[in-house]
C-alpha cells in the first residue's frame, strides 16, 4: 500500500532525523544520548525511505553496504582504543586533544568509540531490515 | 605488559572486522583469517612466556582502577588456555580451506570463528564476573550463528536445543551474579574473594556457589545437563564442530575452576562432594551413551561429555596434584578432541559417510588417515605414552592419595570403555572391508595439505605432550599451586589493599 502522505513526509523527515541522530551522538558524552541511540535514529531515517520507496531507494542514499558499515564501525571502535596503547596507558583509556572545537568541545577517543557504535548500530539494523524487506519484495 | 593482555582480544577482533569488510572477496578473507589465526597464536605464546615465571599480569581497561573498572588478568592457567585455544583455531582455519563449502565461507564463517575466538580468550582473561558473562555471550552469539550456518534441517533442530539450554544457563549465571552483587557489592573476582572471606559463613554464599555451579555445569555439559551437546554438536560441518568440541565446554570447566578456587573456596565442603558425584555420573553416562551410537560424530560427541567428568574429578578432589591433573587434562583434551572431529571430517570425505555401517576399508585406502586417527583416539582412551595417559595417571594418583577409591575405580572403568568405543570406530571404519557400493574418493594434493596437515600437526602435539610429559606436568603443577594460593591473584589485582584479606 502506498501512502502519499507518508512518502511526502519521509522526504522531509529524512534529513531531520539524520541531523537529530548526529546531535544525539555528540550530546551523549554528558547527557542522555550516545552512539547507540544515535545509530537507531539514523536507521529509522533509512527505514522510512525503504518503507515508502522500496529497499533500492534507501540503498541508493546509503553511503556503503550495511555489512561494510558494520565493519567500519567496529574498526572505528577498535581504533579508539589504540592511541592509549601507543601512549603507554591501559587499553581504552580516554585521551583528549589539548584544544577545543566550537560547539562540540574537546575531541577525544571516547567520541571516536561512540561514532563506531553509531555506525555499527546503523549497519546492523539496516542489514536486518533490508534482508527481511527484500525477502518480502521478492 | 598491558599490550600482551589485550592482544589476544584485539587480534581476533581486527581479524573479524577484516573478514566482514572482505566478505565479497573470499580469497582475501581467507588470507586475513589465516593471518589472524597465526597472529593470535604468536600473541598468546608471548603472553604465556611472560607468565611462566609465576608473574600474574594485570591490566585495568580504560585505566579505571579495580574493583570499579574491568580487570584483565593472566596467570599460568589462563595464559595456557589462551595458547591451546589459538592452536586449535589455527588448525580449524587451515582445515576449513577444503573442509568447508564455499557457501558457508561466503556467509561469514571467518569473521564468526574469530569473534568466537575473541569471546573464548576474553572469558579466560577476565577478572570480573559480569565481564565473564559478557564474554560468554560474545562466544555464544557467534556459536549460535555458526551452529546453524547453512540452515540445514538437522542443523536447525540441533541449534534450537543448543540455544535454549545455553540461554537457561546464561539466566542462571546472571541470577547468581545478581545475588553475589547483592551480598558483597562487587563482581570483581578478587574483590569478591576478599569480601567473602571477611564475612561470617552464611547460606547465601552457598546458594550463589550452587547457582554458578549449575550455570557453568550446563556450559561444560556435566551430568545431568549435558543432553544439549549430543543433540547439536554433530550437525554443523566438522571444522566448526571441532572448534566447539575442543573449546566451548572447556570454557565452562575453566570458569568452574576459576570461581571454585578463587571466589567460592570457602564453600568447598559443600561443593566438592557434589562435584565428585557429578564427575562420576558424567563420565559413566557419557561413555555409555557413546557405546550405543553408530555415527562417528555422535560417538565423539558423547565422549566429550564423558571426558568432562575427568576434569571435574580433579576440581572435586581439590588437592594440588588433582588440580594439576585437571589443568593437564584440559590442555591435552582441547587438542585431542578438536583433532578427532577434524579426523571425522576427513573420514566423511574419504569414506563418503559418517555412519559406521556404511564405512570400511579406510586402512588400505588412506594409511595416513588411519595413523592420524589412532594418535588422538588412543590418547583419548589413555594409552601410554600419549598425552591422555599422563592426564589420567595424575588424576588417578591424586584420587588414591586423597582416599577416594570409588571415583578412581569409575575413572579406570570408563577409560577402558573409551578404549572399546575407539576400537569400535577403528574396526568398523578402518579395518572392515569396504561395504558394497561404496566408491573410493582419494584426496587431491590440495586436500591432503588442508585436511590431513592440521590433523597430523595436532597429532604431533599430542605425541610431544606424551613424550615430554614432565615439562607439561611441572607447568601444570605450578599452575595448580598458583590456583591454590588465591592471595597472589588478589594482591596482583587489588595491590596492597587486598594483601590483608
Amino acid at each position: 500500500m502506498r501512502s502519499v502522505i507518508l512518502s511526502a513526509a519521509a522526504r522531509l523527515l529524512f534529513p531531520l532525523l539524520l541531523l537529530f541522530s548526529v546531535f544525539l551522538l555528540f550530546r551523549g558524552h554528558n547527557d542522555p544520548g550516545g552512539g547507540f541511540v544515535g545509530g537507531l535514529v539514523a536507521a529509522t531515517a533509512y527505514a522510512l525511505l525503504s518503507l515508502t520507496g522500496g529497499v533500492s531507494s534507501a540503498r541508493r542514499v546509503l553511503p556503503a553496504r550495511p555489512e561494510v558499515l558494520v565493519g567500519t564501525g567496529l574498526l572505528l571502535a577498535l581504533g579508539s582504543g589504540l592511541p592509549s596503547l601507543a601512549a603507554g596507558r591501559p587499553f581504552m583509556t580516554g585521551l583528549w586533544a589539548g584544544f577545543a572545537l566550537p560547539v562540540v568541545g574537546k575531541p577525544g577517543t571516547p567520541v571516536l568509540f561512540d561514532t563506531g557504535v553509531y555506525v555499527t548500530v546503523l549497519g546492523i539494523v539496516l542489514l536486518i531490515l533490508f534482508t527481511l524487506q527484500e525477502e518480502d519484495e521478492a | 605488559m598491558n599490550v600482551l593482555l589485550v592482544l589476544p582480544l584485539l587480534v581476533p577482533l581486527a581479524t573479524a572486522v577484516a573478514g566482514i569488510l572482505l566478505l565479497r572477496v573470499p580469497r582475501a578473507a581467507r588470507a586475513a583469517s589465516a593471518l589472524g589465526a597465526a597472529g593470535l597464536l604468536a600473541a598468546s605464546i608471548a603472553l604465556l612466556s611472560a607468565t611462566l615465571d609465576g608473574t600474574i599480569l594485570v591490566t585495568q581497561a580504560g585505566a579505571w582502577p579495580a574493583p570499579f573498572g574491568i580487570t584483565l588478568v593472566a596467570d599460568r592457567f589462563a595464559a595456557a588456555m589462551v595458547v591451546v585455544g589459538a592452536v586449535l583455531l589455527a588448525a580449524v582455519v587451515a582445515s576449513s580451506v577444503r573442509g568447508l563449502d564455499a557457501a558457508r565461507e561466503r556467509a561469514g564463517f571467518h569473521p564468526l570463528v574469530h569473534a568466537l575466538a575473541m569471546g573464548v580468550s576474553g572469558a579466560f582473561l577476565t577478572g570480573d564476573l559480569f565481564n565473564l558473562y559478557v564474554w560468554f555471550e560474545v562466544m555464544l552469539m557467534s556459536s549460535f550463528v555458526l551452529v546453524s550456518l547453512g540452515g540445514e534441517r538437522e542443523q536447525l533442530t540441533g541449534g534450537l536445543r543448543y540455544v535454549v539450554l545455553n540461554l537457561v544457563s546464561s539466566a542462571l549465571f546472571l541470577a547468581g551474579a545478581g545475588l553475589l552483587y547483592g551480598t558483597v557489592g562487587t563482581l570483581n573476582m578478587a574483590d569478591a574473594a576478599v569480601a567473602l572471606r571477611a564475612m561470617p559463613a552464611q547460606g547465601t554464599t552457598s546458594v550463589v556457589a550452587a547457582l554458578f555451579l549449575l550455570a557453568f555445569g550446563i556450559k561444560a555439559a556435566a551430568f545431568p545437563l549435558f543432553f544439549w551437546l549430543p543433540a547439536s554438536y554433530h550437525t554443523p560441518p566438522m571444522p566448526i564442530a571441532a572448534l566447539f568440541a575442543g573449546l566451548l565446554t572447556k570454557v565452562g570447566v575453566y570458569a568452574l575452576v576459576r570461581t571454585g578456587t578463587l571466589v567460592f573456596d570457602r564453600d568447598r565442603a559443600f561443593t566438592d562432594p557434589l562435584l565428585l558425584a557429578v564427575a562420576a555420573l558424567t563420565m559413566v553416562t557419557g561413555v555409555l551413551g557413546a557405546m550405543a551410537q553408530t555415527d562417528v560424530r555422535k560417538v565423539l560427541s558423547f565422549h566429550i561429555v564423558s571426558q568432562i567428568g575427568y576434569m571435574l574429578m580433579g576440581l572435586g578432589l581439590g588437592t594440588r596434584l588433582a588440580l594439576a591433573g585437571t589443568v593437564f587434562y584440559v590442555l591435552h583434551h582441547i587438542v585431542v578432541k578438536g583433532n578427532l572431529f577434524l579426523v571425522a571430517g576427513v573420514i566423511r570425505r574419504v569414506g563418503g559417510s559418517f555412519s559406521l555401517d556404511r564405512l570400511g576399508g579406510l586402512l588400505t585406502r588412506s594409511p595416513l588417515l588411519a595413523a592420524a586417527f589412532l594418535v588422538p583416539a588412543l590418547s583419548l582412551a589413555g594409552l601410554p605414552p600419549l598425552s591422555g595417559f599422563w592426564a589420567k595417571y595424575l588424576l588417578v594418583r591424586a584420587g588414591l592419595e586423597a582416599g577416594h577409591g570409588a571415583i578412581v575405580g569409575v575413572a579406570l572403568a570408563v577409560s577402558l570403555l573409551t578404549l572399546f568405543s575407539m576400537t569400535k570406530i577403528w574396526a568398523e571404519a578402518f579395518w572392515k572391508p569396504a561395504p558394497e557400493g561404496s566408491d573410493p574418493a582419494p584426496l587431491g594434493a590440495g586436500e591432503r595439505l588442508s585436511l590431513l596437515g592440521p590433523v597430523l600437526a595436532l597429532g604431533a602435539v599430542t605425541v610431544a605432550i606424551g613424550l615430554g610429559a614432565g615439562v607439561l606436568f611441572r607447568f601444570a603443577d605450578a599452575a595448580a599451586a598458583q590456583l591454590l594460593e588465591p592471595g597472589l591473584y588478589v594482591r596482583a589485582v587489588l595491590g596492597a589493599r587486598g594483601g590483608g584479606g
